[in-house]
């Protein structure tokens, strides 16, 4: 099988190159794997667990993003970097970016209240803890394109998963904390759920979030700067019928 | 200047972390990785802990002695065990997850070993919900990382540890990191058993390699557990816990053939005659139904379809033995010390008197956090007393730099992606379930004679950005010191005991009945046996 790999390497020239390998592999991570320890020591990119739990590995495969331990490839796929992060070599992108926005958006229980905490309770953040950070909703989200400050999907759905933990004390200063760059600049594009590999679906929790700002006594932004009919205009990718 | 510094960033680093900054100290935590990619997010099972009053902490005491087959340190894993409730009280205010039963109480599920349902879960994302929990706390307390840096030595000073060298894998830049402590919480050595394994790439010993060369004491190498369900094929790891939650083993006739939950050397020895037979062993989970496996062990469901395109609720799926944990590894005492002053290590990393010669499922979740904790707390206390070292420019970081420069020339005449692939294969085969005198010798013989070729391996790729070339290249170096330690250390024990099984002396022999201890004297690696 023939897969093509979009390649980048600052040291050389051309920086940017298309390459194609033929591999026998099924698996991507292990096809990247086989090209790397037999066919080009050069080929660059991360990867973990296997499994599917480290979020390292993700990259697009043919513009979608995709977490290479569990992708089959199929002949002539083309596999690149994930897109909003600086890529620093082949499919290896800078991550560091991932430390600001969980920390701005104050993804963590800051102040521990004692509560009985029921199957359901548990239920209700089950889903959203088990993201994995892979970015791939990051790299899918056509807000980032404009706004490198947006705080984004999976550091969103963190919050969501701490505003409705029970034992959290201060849900109120996360939602303040997620106001601006925040909620209101999702776009409710449904990218991110559409590549999320853990079945999280950002696109809704962000919805919970506004409304749950909503309670909190804010308003939509945006809405202060237009009249009432375009406020209202789907096209601008804002549904007030979404919550 | 930093008065912690911690080497890793699994459950054990991060709780080492959190612990010496609850102290006061100044930590800088540097790893390998991504936090959130260390090996600790694939903990599926769970972490024991006595939390009832059903259960009492002397039973989980009892069953770890037996489990460890006379190793264990009585006194230390009393200590272990009794920190397990604070320390599941802790996670929880942290914000952990747990799977909760219908009262609202922290469930329990039952793992191989143990006489009672005593391992606390997150349905099957455990170590992921800890990790990432642990994480999220560690970024709330403004903890500072320095990430994708690796370690390469520990810089030795007076005979005491005051920093190390560690490799910007951005840059290749070799950078001299000073600290008034240093703890190591690197994780395993399990990648020398390279293709048959369930670990993370990223588990290659780089830490317990450091500190050997640092002078510090390694003990009990030789004990590696072999995880009885994996994929097979993939060695993608299915979880203790469905056999907890009472999943059958059986053959191609559909018959049981070992109790399921006895430990898991038991087991996986089991499995693996059954195979040795040419035939094919399965993990049967169709009588649970599909709402229970739903319900306790969706990851684990997930896993079957994407690695082996089984729906386990209702076909069987097959499985063989890989290997998965590291019972050995830098060793320390109950304070988390090794016998290097100033060096501190925890988790998988560490031998720290527990697991002995068989680590039950459960225990080392515990173990990272409970010796995380002691790690973080001690090193705190103990950088108070400790004057930071201002000579700068050490040796160890002038021939760190050098060594890395002179990879980049060294010739490419063997591969050793290929000696990678086969170590691997002959450490599954010879030091693996099933050892003897023999086989052994002839892979020490092996492993030395790739530490004499490694300086023609090198590395092909000379770009200095980001050269996961040169990565690999240091860890197979690490992975080869590591090696020879473990053949030496299985070939010197001449018994079988716990999770090491020899052929040529199968039973267990009191006088062996000690931890083994290697280190490097006068450049040479010695092994000897001490209670
Ligand atoms: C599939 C699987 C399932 C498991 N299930 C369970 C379970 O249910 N219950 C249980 O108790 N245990 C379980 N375990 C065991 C347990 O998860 C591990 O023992 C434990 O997580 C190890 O934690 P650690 O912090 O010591 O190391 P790790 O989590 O491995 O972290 C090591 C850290 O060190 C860093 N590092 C490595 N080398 C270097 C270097 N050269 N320089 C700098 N940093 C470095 C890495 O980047 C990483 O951050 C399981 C293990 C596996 C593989
Ligand atoms: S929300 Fe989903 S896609 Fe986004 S980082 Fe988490 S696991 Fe990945
Ligand atoms: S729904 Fe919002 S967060 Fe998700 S990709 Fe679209 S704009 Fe980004
Ligand atoms: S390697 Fe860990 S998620 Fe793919």
């Amino acid at each position: 099988m023939k897969i093509k790999i979009e390649r980048l390497n600052t040291q050389k020239n051309p920086q940017q190159f298309k390459q194609e390998y033929e591999v026998s592999s099924q698996r991507l991570l292990d096809a990247l794997n086989e090209i790397k320890t037999t066919q080009d020591n050069t080929l660059t990119y991360r990867c973990g667990c296997g499994s599917g739990v480290c979020g390292s590995c993700a990259v697009q495969v043919n513009g979608v993003e995709r977490l290479s331990c569990k992708t089959y490839i199929n002949e002539g796929d083309v596999v690149s970097a994930i897109k909003r992060s600086e890529v620093i070599r082949d499919l290896v992108v800078n991550l560091e970016h991932q430390e600001k926005v969980l920390k701005t958006s104050h993804a963590y229980l800051e102040a521990y209240q004692e509560e009985t905490i029921t199957p359901q309770d548990e239920k209700l953040i089950d889903v959203q803890s088990n993201c994995i950070l892979c970015q791939s909703c990051y790299s899918s989200c056509p807000v980032y394109e404009v706004n490198p400050d947006f705080l984004g999907p999976y550091a969103l759905t963190r919050v969501l998963r701490y505003v409705n933990d029970k034992k959290e004390h201060q849900s109120r200063s996360k939602i303040d904390a997620i106001q601006s760059n925040g909620v209101w600049d999702c776009t409710l594009c449904g990218n991110c759920t559409m590549v999320c590999p853990q079945f999280i679906d950002p696109k809704t929790d962000i919805m919970n979030l506004r409304s749950k700002s909503v309670q909190a006594g804010y308003s939509d932004p945006n809405m202060n700067n237009m009249d009432f009919d375009s406020g209202f205009n789907t096209d601008f990718g804002f549904n007030p019928n979404g919550f | 200047m930093i008065d912690v510094l911690v080497v890793g960033s699994g459950g054990a680093g991060l709780s080492a972390a959190l612990h010496a900054k609850k102290e006061g100290a100044n930590v800088l935590v540097v790893s390998k990785t991504y936090p959130t990619h260390s090996q600790t997010c694939q903990a599926q099972g769970g972490m024991n802990a006595v939390i009832t009053e059903q259960d009492r902490v002397e039973n989980h005491v009892h069953d770890t002695l037996k489990s460890s087959h006379g190793l264990g340190e009585e006194a230390t894993i009393q200590s272990m065990c009794e920190d397990a409730k604070p320390i599941i009280e802790w996670l929880d205010e942290l914000g952990v997850p747990f799977t909760r039963t219908s009262e609202g109480k922290i469930a329990q599920r039952k793992m191989g070993g143990a006489s009672h349902s005593r391992s606390c879960y997150s349905a099957d994302y455990t170590g992921l919900k800890i990790l990432h929990t642990l994480y999220d706390t560690a970024l709330k307390e403004n903890i500072e990382f320095l990430n994708e840096h690796m370690i390469l030595n520990i810089i030795v000073e007076n005979e005491q540890a005051v920093g190390i060298t560690a490799m910007d894998l951005k840059t290749s830049q070799v950078k001299e990191i000073l600290a008034k402590t240093v703890i190591l919480a690197t994780g395993g050595y399990i990648s020398i058993y390279n293709g048959f394994n369930t670990n993370s790439n990223a588990t290659t010993g780089d830490g317990v390699a450091a500190a050997l060369r640092a002078g510090a004491k390694l003990s009990n190498m030789e004990f590696i557990q072999f995880h009885p369900t994996a994929i097979k094929g993939a060695n993608v790891l299915i979880s203790e816990s469905a056999r907890g939650e009472g999943g059958y083993l059986v053959d191609d006739k559909g018959e049981r053939f070992v109790d399921e939950l006895k430990p898991r050397d038991v087991v996986a020895r089991a499995i693996y005659d059954k195979m040795h037979q040419d035939k094919t062993v399965y993990l049967d989970l169709r009588h649970l139904g599909l709402d229970k496996i739903n319900e306790v062990m969706p990851q684990e469901r997930r896993l079957a379809m994407q690695f082996a395109h089984v729906k386990i609720e209702e076909e069987l799926l097959p499985i063989n033995p890989a290997a998965h944990y590291c019972m050995g590894g830098v060793f320390i005492n109950d304070r988390s010390e090794t016998t290097r002053e100033n060096l501190y290590a925890c988790g998988e990393c560490a031998q720290s008197n527990v697991h002995g010669a068989n680590r039950l499922g459960g225990n080392s979740l515990l173990e990272i956090l409970s010796f995380g904790k002691k790690a973080g707390t001690e090193a705190a206390l103990k950088a108070r007393n400790t004057q930071y070292l201002t000579k700068e420019d050490t040796q160890q970081y002038q021939s760190d730099k050098n060594f890395i420069a002179q990879v980049f020339h060294l010739p490419n005449q063997i591969d050793f992606y290929d000696k990678k692939a086969f170590m691997g294969k002959i450490f599954f085969r010879n030091v693996g379930l099933y050892r003897n005198d023999i086989n052994m010798k002839a892979v020490l013989s092996q492993v030395r004679q790739w530490q004499k070729e490694f300086m023609f391996m090198g590395i092909t790729d000379k770009c200095t950005i980001y050269n996961r070339n040169l990565v690999e290249f240091i860890e197979f170096g690490n992975m080869l010191e590591l090696s020879e330690v473990v053949v030496i250390s299985a070939i010197s024990r001449c018994e079988s005991r716990g999770a090491h099984y020899r052929e040529d002396h199968p039973m267990e022999v009191e006088s062996y009945a000690k931890n083994s201890i290697a280190y490097r004297y006068d450049n040479t690696l010695a092994v000897e046996f001490k209670g």
